[in-house]
């Protein structure tokens, strides 16, 4: 993979530091992220690994005192230089959050919401997109007959798959998921996953994860943090059979973290 | 004494005291009723309230209070045109958008709004908006709708942008993040989610605003002029009804039908502004239930 990543690489950080006011939450920081590839990103609580995934997308901007040093690199266009927009920035790289978070408004209304702030105005236009949108995210099945109904009555996983869908809708070429299944039942988290699989041939998905399990099975390259910093980086595979690192073995065999 | 019996004894306590408000409160409503239903042996209830002619002291006398309930919804509309853009719009403001110095003052200052005694905004009115309406507008009198709906709404703006705040600041951090996240600006994260989501609280606070306008007493005693009459333009007088009653109960004669009349406007006062706390727990309550999700 290292031989090819100029032509698949699609954001990369470069000797990234953020600090939270005087507090310092990623040191040097220098990542490179793969095209239409799941990476995981793990470590223990505080480790940063969050505050790496809400800086790919300029979230953390909304946190007063949030201040970050050093580039981001988005196919090529540095994120954090002045000129950028960041409502631009966001239209293009989505997220979802740990909690399902839906607007109190109709499904319908839920998935539209980006398009319409981007100007799709056209009804039929904004029926397709979100018939798109909604089979991408296999929930067309199950609410195609409720799309006027409040979000909030959904269930909490159909709720995330609703949210996956909303992200969607703005065509992005990034999803950033941050802990997309941690207040999920087994069963939905599994669905969840088959869907980050079937995502990945269309779209470049980054995950922080709790779950080393689930590093494991849905991710190809692996990182893993620990107090602000990227301890190793490597294949998934290679990170839970052999990792480089003894600190990451340690973490990955459940000796600490 | 054991701890169990204290807590029973603290819990009767409690039950005593809570019931004393709720009976005193009950008291001066059956009051209100038993000094105000007598009317209604002179006059019939249409009459009243539809009546034209509120000519209490002449002989015969007249009961309408009809001019009197138009002044007083009048100047309650009007001072709502005013209060309703400031408090919503200053709440919206304080509660997303201004650096937190700037917040803090603007908090003090509507503290220091609602503190203020409506007589001395009564002064204000007299004094200063007056006389400036009078000259501007070239009017025999100063003391008018326009007025009086303006001192109302300073009283009603801390009302508003108080409560509106409260809806604003309970709307949950993740639809803003949300919002953003799918590349929205902060105002249309304003505009499409924070007020929708936080609209039943708005709606409540607006409600309570009027109902603060439509009972205040002292402020348009001495800024609505007093005329009992229908207005046929802004820069009429009015005599709002707790105008009426304040100035007149001095000068009614114990249970006369004057003062019967009274205390019957002040049971039409009152049910106004039960109807509008009801509207107003309705609204907050019915949204709660839903999640205010048909927005």
């Amino acid at each position: 993979m290292e031989n090819d990543h100029f032509d698949t690489e699609i954001i990369k950080t470069k000797n990234v530091n953020f600090y939270y006011g005087a507090f310092k939450a990623l040191t040097d920081i220098t990542m490179n992220f793969e095209k239409r590839n799941v990476t995981a990103l793990i470590g223990p609580s505080g480790c940063g690994k969050s505050t790496l995934l809400r800086l790919l997308n300029r979230m953390n901007d909304l946190i007063a005192g949030a201040r970050v040093e050093g580039e981001v690199l988005f196919e090529g266009m540095n994120i954090y230089d002045p000129e950028v927009d960041p409502v631009e920035v966001r239209r293009r790289i989505g997220m979802v959050f740990q909690k399902p978070n839906p607007f109190p408004k109709s499904i319908f209304n839920n998935i539209t919401y980006g398009p319409r702030l981007t100007g799709t105005a056209n009804k039929s236009d904004l029926e397709a997109l979100a018939e798109q949108s909604l089979k991408q995210a296999v929930l067309w099945d199950e609410v195609k007959d409720i799309l006027g109904r409040s979000a909030m009555t959904l269930s909490g996983g159909q709720q995330q798959r609703l949210c996956i869908a909303r992200a969607l809708a703005m065509k992005p070429d990034i999803l950033l998921m941050d802990e997309p299944t941690s207040a999920l039942d087994p069963i939905s988290t599994a669905k969840i996953e088959e869907l980050i699989d079937e995502l990945k041939k269309t779209y470049t998905i980054i995950i922080v994860t709790h779950n080393m399990q689930q590093a494991a099975r849905i991710s190809d390259k692996t990182g893993f943090f620990y107090i602000g910093k990227l301890i190793e980086y490597n294949a998934t595979e290679k990170i839970f059979t052999n990792p480089d690192v003894k600190q990451t073995e340690d973490y990955i065999t459940g000796r600490f973290g | 004494m054991t701890r169990h019996q204290k807590e029973i004894i603290i819990k009767n306590v409690f039950f005593v005291f809570s019931l004393i408000s709720i009976f005193i409160l009950g008291l001066i409503v059956v009051f209100l009723f038993r000094e105000g239903i007598p009317l209604f042996r002179e006059v019939s209830l249409r009459d009243f309230i539809f009546g034209m002619e509120w000519y209490p002291t002449y002989s015969p006398p007249s009961y309408g209070i009809w001019p009197l309930i138009v002044g007083s919804l009048i100047v309650t509309i009007f001072s709502s045109l005013i209060a309703v853009p400031l408090g919503v719009l200053s709440a919206v403001y304080i509660s997303e958008i201004a650096p937190p110095a700037m917040k803090e003052v603007l908090k003090a200052i509507i503290e220091l709004l609602a503190g203020l005694p409506s007589v001395v905004l009564g002064f204000f009115g007299m004094v200063i908006i007056a006389p400036w309406l009078q000259e501007t507008f070239d009017l025999p009198t100063g003391l008018n709708i326009v007025n009086a709906s303006v001192i109302l709404a300073i009283m009603a703006v801390p009302t508003i942008s108080s409560i509106s705040e409260d809806a604003l600041y309970a709307v949950p951090n993740e639809f803003k993040e949300a919002s953003y996240a799918l590349g929205a600006t902060k105002f249309e994260t304003i505009a499409r989610i924070i007020i929708p989501a936080a609209l039943s609280g708005i709606s409540t606070a607006i409600i309570l605003g009027m109902a603060r306008a439509i009972g205040e007493t002292m402020v348009v005693l001495m800024v609505a002029g007093g005329a009992a009459a229908i207005p046929e333009s802004i820069f009429d007088s009015v005599r709002p009804m707790p105008a009426s009653i304040a100035a007149e109960m001095g000068e009614a004669p114990f249970r006369s039908g004057h003062y019967h009349a009274l205390f019957a406007t002040g049971i039409v006062l009152f049910l106004m502004t039960l109807a509008f706390n009801l509207i107003a727990d309705y609204i907050s309550q019915k949204f709660k239930e839903v999640g205010s999700a048909t927005l």
